[in-house]
């Protein structure tokens, strides 16, 4: 199994092709049949995608329509570029919706950290330190992964309240700060496994203790997995609702899950145009970072899924 | 090499014992593994063992917590709310992850296969994925499964007109949550396309010399070699399915209704911990769903002994 380790799947690793039932030289077929056969391939695919895609288009459409368009119109023509959604669901929560984005802003930017430091340390040490109870450690690592959370939430909610950090991002983000999030120790202790010990061993003939070893030479090696971290917290963080339902009760605490909640609350179903454009506007930070990161993101997905 | 790999292969040897490791590195690791250790015990392992001791009491964070023995159990076997959410967790995890799966592993598949723009499709099918836990998206499906929503508008210009709403249907609300877990199949197809990548074309290509068919390939060569990513899939995803909340907590407005059928098990647990503060009941309710849980993982990881096929 170390062969599959020690070689990282290429970004577009999972796809171009080479995965060969399509390409059998030894039967070449009449090229009509060929065609159809893709044709029909393609087909699938493209009606496929447009019931994957439809709804998600469709929400962007109509938070630019009227109201009323909304319940009577299913198709995405016209397109209609109507703000006025926009201007009245900025507005019509006990905050302005950059509030909420702001305060979103801050718990991912706190998580991240957090995991970044943290998951770091920790993974060093997995891949790299010998040291006493070490498999014992990773096993219980591992389990940790697969803890449902609803386990220790009442005693760790007991805990913030006695500490006096309820409606406080502290709760959510502390925890972070103690590589809570077994699924990046367990991404970076795969990536640094990968990296050859030779580095680490010239680095040590030089005269580095672990922790220059650590900075110098592994973390800079490791900033794919960093990045795959950093990608993946905040798309988890940014749309983290359990806990901040739990432990944000105030409005002027809350995140964007919980005011587009609020939204729903309070407004029922009436002003469905408001609702969908906050809605869109809290998923845009979530598509640029899929537009831009998609390759960490698969690459995480493949690395630590591998077997 | 997956999470669940490893742990399978560090127990099976275990017992296999070795040769004595010296543990030259003691010192700075503890200093590595502070954070680590620290959040073991005091964010997990504490807690869960408060969360233990809580099960056989009564505390509303109010007064001290009040001894009250196997009372909670009691309630909780003539709980029949209790019993409705776990038939509702047990549909939503026994009927969606299947689906969600199978169409992960027929795309990655079709994807395989050397399709033109399969960056473009790739990206498509896992979009929804990473949206999918979202409020916003939850709200979309309220709208979207509603009276007026999308679906019926749909639904009435190919003459099915006046359709009740999806969600407001004890009958179907649980259907459209379902429908919403398989539509985010995009990061289990991610794994089993990486999954696919890995399988030798020799394979195939002595195959097609022996005369095998596509179907012949497919059933004999790529599902077998497929079998660990799979059962890694199963796995986690039913872990993770026993655990969704954010869905049916937004489509049904935080009541798991209508009429308690999307009344998922961890929405029970939110409204007895956190909304009526029933903090030994909902403690109890964690450890019963930390048993299924743990139950089915054991029952997934023993049954993979007899169709997970490890090529090394």
């Amino acid at each position: 199994m170390t062969d599959l380790q020690s070689r990282p799947i290429p970004a577009d690793a999972s796809g171009a092709g080479t995965g060969g039932q399509g390409a059998s030289p030894a039967t070449p077929k009449p090229r009509p049949r060929r065609l159809v056969r893709r044709g029909v391939r393609h087909a699938i695919m493209i009606i496929a995608s447009v019931v994957m895609i439809y709804p998600l288009l469709w929400m962007v459409v109509s938070s630019l329509r009227p109201n009323e368009e909304i319940f009577r119109n299913p198709s995405l023509f016209p397109i209609s570029l109507d703000f006025s959604n926009y201007a009245r669901g900025w507005e019509s929560l006990a905050q302005p919706f950059s509030h909420y984005l702001m305060n979103s802003t801050l718990l991912v930017l706190g998580c991240v950290i957090g995991n970044l430091i943290a998951c770091s340390l920790t993974a060093y040490a997995f891949a790299r330190l010998k040291f006493w109870g070490r498999n014992i450690a990773f096993a219980i690592m591992l389990m940790t992964l697969m803890l449902p959370i609803h386990v220790v939430i009442v005693p760790q909610y007991i805990i913030f309240s006695q500490t006096g950090w309820v409606n406080t991002m502290l709760p959510l983000i502390l925890p972070k700060f103690l590589a809570t999030d077994a699924f990046f120790v367990f991404l970076m202790v795969q990536f640094i496994r990968g990296i050859p010990r030779e580095l680490d061993e010239a680095a040590r003939i030089d005269g580095c203790g672990h922790f220059r070893i650590f900075f110098q030479v592994i973390l800079p090696l490791m900033l794919p997995a960093l990045a795959t971290t950093t990608i993946f917290t905040f798309m988890w963080m940014w749309n983290d609702f359990f806990g901040s339902l739990i432990y944000l009760t105030t409005p002027e605490n809350f995140t964007v899950p919980l005011a587009l909640k609020s939204f729903l609350d309070t407004q029922g179903s009436s002003d469905w145009g408001a609702m969908f454009a906050m809605s869109v506007v809290s998923l845009i930070p979530l598509f640029l970072v899929f537009l831009f990161g998609q390759r960490f993101l698969v690459k995480g997905f493949a690395t630590t899924g591998i077997k | 090499m997956s999470a669940v790999g490893e742990l399978t292969q560090m127990v099976s040897n275990r017992k296999k014992g070795g040769a004595k490791e010296k543990h030259p590195d003691n010192k700075p690791a503890l200093v590595f593994m502070l954070p680590w250790l620290v959040g073991l015990l005091g964010i997990t392992l504490i807690p869960m063992v408060a969360s233990f001791v809580l099960a056989f009491t009564d505390y509303s964070l109010l007064a001290p917590p009040e001894f009250v023995g196997l009372a909670n159990i009691k309630e909780m076997i003539s709980d029949t709310r209790l019993h409705n959410s776990l038939v509702v967790t047990f549909i939503y995890v026994f009927v969606g992850t299947p689906l969600q799966l199978v169409m992960a592993l027929l795309l990655a598949v079709v994807l395989n296969q050397g399709i033109k723009g399969l960056a473009f499709y790739r990206s498509i099918f896992y979009l929804p994925s990473l949206l999918g836990g979202s409020v916003a998206i939850a709200i979309l499906w309220r709208q979207m499964f509603g009276a007026n929503g999308l679906i019926n508008q749909v639904a009435g210009m190919i003459g099915f007109e006046n359709l009740p709403g999806w969600v407001s249907n004890p009958d179907t609300a649980l259907s459209t949550i379902i429908l919403l877990h398989v539509w985010t199949f995009g990061s289990p197809m991610i794994i089993f396309l990486a999954g696919l990548r890995q399988i030798p074309e020799m394979y195939y290509e002595a195959a097609s010399v022996d005369g095998a068919s596509k179907v012949a390939q497919f059933f004999r060569i790529t599902i077998p070699l497929l079998t660990p990513i799979i059962f890694f899939n199963v796995v986690l995803q039913v872990i993770n399915a026993f655990q969704s909340f954010t869905q049916a907590f937004v489509v049904s407005g935080g009541t798991g209704g209508p009429s308690d059928s999307t009344m998922f098990y961890t929405l029970y647990l939110y409204q007895k911990g956190f909304t009526q503060f029933d903090m030994g009941y909902a403690s109890a309710m964690a450890w019963l769903l930390l048993i299924i849980v743990a139950i089915f993982t054991a029952i997934n990881f023993f049954v993979s002994k007899f169709w997970v096929f490890y090529d090394d």
